[in-house]
């Protein structure tokens, strides 16, 4: 039985397909001005790589900023219990669930069950995720990955003055034109911005493994940076962590397909 | 890099002089330095009366600033520092002003600085500067009562809405007329946060919105956004609107209209810049500081 | 003087507000040691009277300082209002 889980994210849409409960394929798509389009060209791609139709998978859970346009999505999810899900998969001993996207960030706190206790949002500023880094390391010319690994060279720890993305900006070029090392301004603003996303995991309250999801995942430099804020003593970057949603929604899929199979033999009259 | 971004809205070098007053025909002579993020000014005070002021841009140095204000403001005077009996320095370069005895918040210098410029009838005082916007309710001798100051989200400052302006290729003097030359009037763009709204902006855009209607969009978010603080402290007339951003009419007419209450323009004679409000307060504030000093001295002596 | 500390943003509105005119009364000044972060302090304002502030480097973090006495699972009452006997302070989030 093949599922699929749709995670539409402001920027990226990512896309999970399990086949009999494993992960069978994983595709992005740029979320574009049409969410449900771009859905549907990604499930598209993941049905290829499958070698099934678009119609053939046994059901389809949609999560993320814009799942409300996937009208085909057989069920929708909050952000929050898709990660809690797809944490609870990838992590089983994981406790505090930390998802960093482009444009919001979530912490989510979770029993040995996987069942949400507490959860705290960044949302609806910049500053408070990825986003944030993305646009000073335009500001610096260097790619988001250079930026993040060049930050963990710095031994200097300037902080910043700025609290919003635009005023940022502007005090990097400052930084720039009064010749601070851009290692030095990139550890500047790994720590920046994970002041604001430890913060936020502290609302939600900070429990036992510590894993961390998301598109930002795959920055070292914050990463880094926000282990030191946060002050544990480890950090797990869960595997493939911007598939977080994706994986979780996919795994409520499986159930739902599941209830519909156990649905339709209980229909058929069988014991 | 960041292009270099019109600045049209960031006011230019100004200076004035009274015509027919001599400094040294006055017994108290008072300054008032106001060094911005974006400019500086300095007005000097002759027995409590401007005497001058000049405004100029604030550079990477503020008490290079400061120095640079002042003394665009004693030019040709003959003055020099050692003249002036009393400076107060403000704005948030205001503890970089070396040379002041005092340092008092723009808040409560915007507020007298006001309270001399329109009047003891003034009460509510809003600024919208480069990279920070205010609200301010005063009394009728222009002591605050009330303010609240934003300088931590670039939403509702000039800076925001230069993002903006140059997202969508406009220059920022021509916002305000465009943003009324619609069909109607659209609702607000839903995102606060200058980076969603310019990302909304475009996506608005490619679904066939006209640049005009894109603006008038983003000008109603921004008249909310500052109409909703001063909807925490409370309205109360004359109000009174300096900044940059009181050049947007795109904006100022939406505020106006939320709030109810039309701005107060300054006199027709006067000769006074409402940039200058802030100055003007800091140099009214030497001047009181400075008279009290001497009574105390005499009562002391 | 009512003094609003802090700030508004997409994510929502974090002020600190001090009713300074109950400040001037105020001898225990219970507010500087009860916050855990210590965020207030007593300095002269405009007017040279001595009142509560919050401190200046704090008051574009409010949201982030505040945080560790307001966590996502609710809380009674804040450490800052209940030992400012004047009812001086009040928080917007």
């Amino acid at each position: 039985m093949i599922v699929a889980g749709i995670d539409v994210g402001s920027k990226n849409t990512k896309i999970v397909a399990l086949r009999d409960g494993e992960v069978a394929v994983r595709v992005t798509v740029s979320s574009g001005f049409d969410q449900e389009e771009s859905a549907r060209v990604g499930l598209e791609k993941a049905a290829a790589e499958l070698d099934i139709g678009f119609d053939d998978f046994a059901f389809v859970a949609a999560t993320g900023v814009g799942r409300k346009a996937i009208a085909f999505a057989g069920h929708l999810l909050t952000e929050v219990a898709a990660d809690a899900r797809g944490a609870a998969a990838l992590d089983p001993e994981a406790r505090t669930v930390i998802d960093v996207g482009a444009d919001e960030a979530r912490a989510i706190r979770v029993d040995e069950g996987g069942k949400v206790l507490d959860f705290a949002v960044n949302e609806k500023c910049a500053a408070g995720a990825g986003a944030f880094v993305e646009a000073m390391s335009r500001a610096l010319e260097v790619s988001l990955k250079e930026f993040g690994e060049i930050s963990l060279e710095s031994t200097e720890s300037i902080p910043m003055n700025a609290q919003c993305t635009v005023f940022a900006e502007s005090e990097v070029v400052s930084l720039i034109h009064s010749n601070t090392a851009p290692k030095d301004i990139a550890r500047a603003v790994h720590d920046a911005m994970a002041g604001r996303v430890s913060a936020m995991v502290r609302r939600a309250g900070v429990q036992g493994a510590v894993v961390i999801g998301g598109g930002v995942a795959h920055n070292v430099g914050f990463v880094q940076a926000l282990k030191d804020t946060l002050g544990v003593a480890e950090l797990r970057v869960l595997p493939q962590p911007e598939y977080l949603g994706a994986l979780g929604a996919a795994l409520a899929a499986a159930d739902k397909a599941g209830d519909k199979a156990g649905e339709g033999a209980r229909v058929a009259g069988e014991a | 890099m960041t292009e270099e971004i019109q600045e049209f809205w960031r006011w230019s070098e100004k200076n004035w002089r009274a015509p027919g007053l001599d400094w040294r025909d006055a017994s108290v002579v008072t300054a008032g330095i106001d060094v911005g993020s974006v400019s500086s000014q300095a007005v000097i005070l002759a027995d409590g009366v401007v005497f001058a002021y000049h405004s100029t841009r604030t550079g990477s140095n503020s008490p290079d600033s400061a120095k640079k204000a002042l003394g665009g403001a004693t030019e040709g005077t003959g003055m020099t520092l050692d003249d002036v009996h009393y400076v107060v320095g403000t704005g948030y370069g205001r503890v970089n002003v070396p040379f002041a005895n005092r340092a008092i918040t723009e808040i409560a210098c915007h507020a007298r600085g006001a309270n001399s410029m329109i009047g003891p009838t003034v009460r509510t005082i809003l600024d919208m500067g480069g990279q920070d916007c205010k609200v301010i309710r005063c009394d009728e001798k222009g002591k605050v009562q009330n303010f609240i100051m934003n300088d931590k989200c670039a939403a509702g400052t000039g800076r925001g809405m230069e993002v903006i302006a140059d997202a969508l290729g406009v220059p920022i003097e021509d916002i305000g007329s465009r943003s009324f030359d619609i069909d109607d009037e659209p609702p607000p763009v839903s995102n606060v946060c200058t980076v969603f709204a310019k990302s909304e902006a475009t996506a608005l855009l490619k679904a066939g919105w006209s640049i005009n209607r894109v603006l008038a969009s983003y000008c109603a978010a921004m008249a909310e956004r500052v109409a909703g603080l001063i909807d925490r402290l409370g309205m109360e007339p004359e109000f009174f609107i300096t900044g940059g951003i009181a050049k947007n009419a795109g904006v100022v007419r939406r505020i106006e209209r939320l709030v109810g209450v039309k701005a107060v323009p300054l006199p027709d004679d006067t000769d006074l810049d409402p940039q200058i409000a802030g100055a003007l307060g800091a140099a009214l504030f030497a001047h009181a500081l400075y008279r009290k000093e001497q009574r105390a001295a005499a009562a002391a002596g | 003087m009512i003094a609003n500390y802090g700030y508004r943003d997409g994510s929502g509105e974090y002020y600190v507000t001090i009713d300074t005119d109950l400040c001037i009364e105020c001898e225990g000044r219970w507010c500087v040691e009860a916050c855990p972060e210590r965020l207030f302090e007593i300095a002269r304002d405009d007017y040279d009277d001595e009142v509560a502030t919050i401190v200046a480097s704090a008051r574009k973090l409010l949201k982030e300082r505040c945080s560790g006495c307001k966590p996502a699972g609710g809380y009674g009452s804040l450490p800052c209002t209940t030992a400012c006997e004047f009812g001086a302070i009040s928080h917007s989030w």
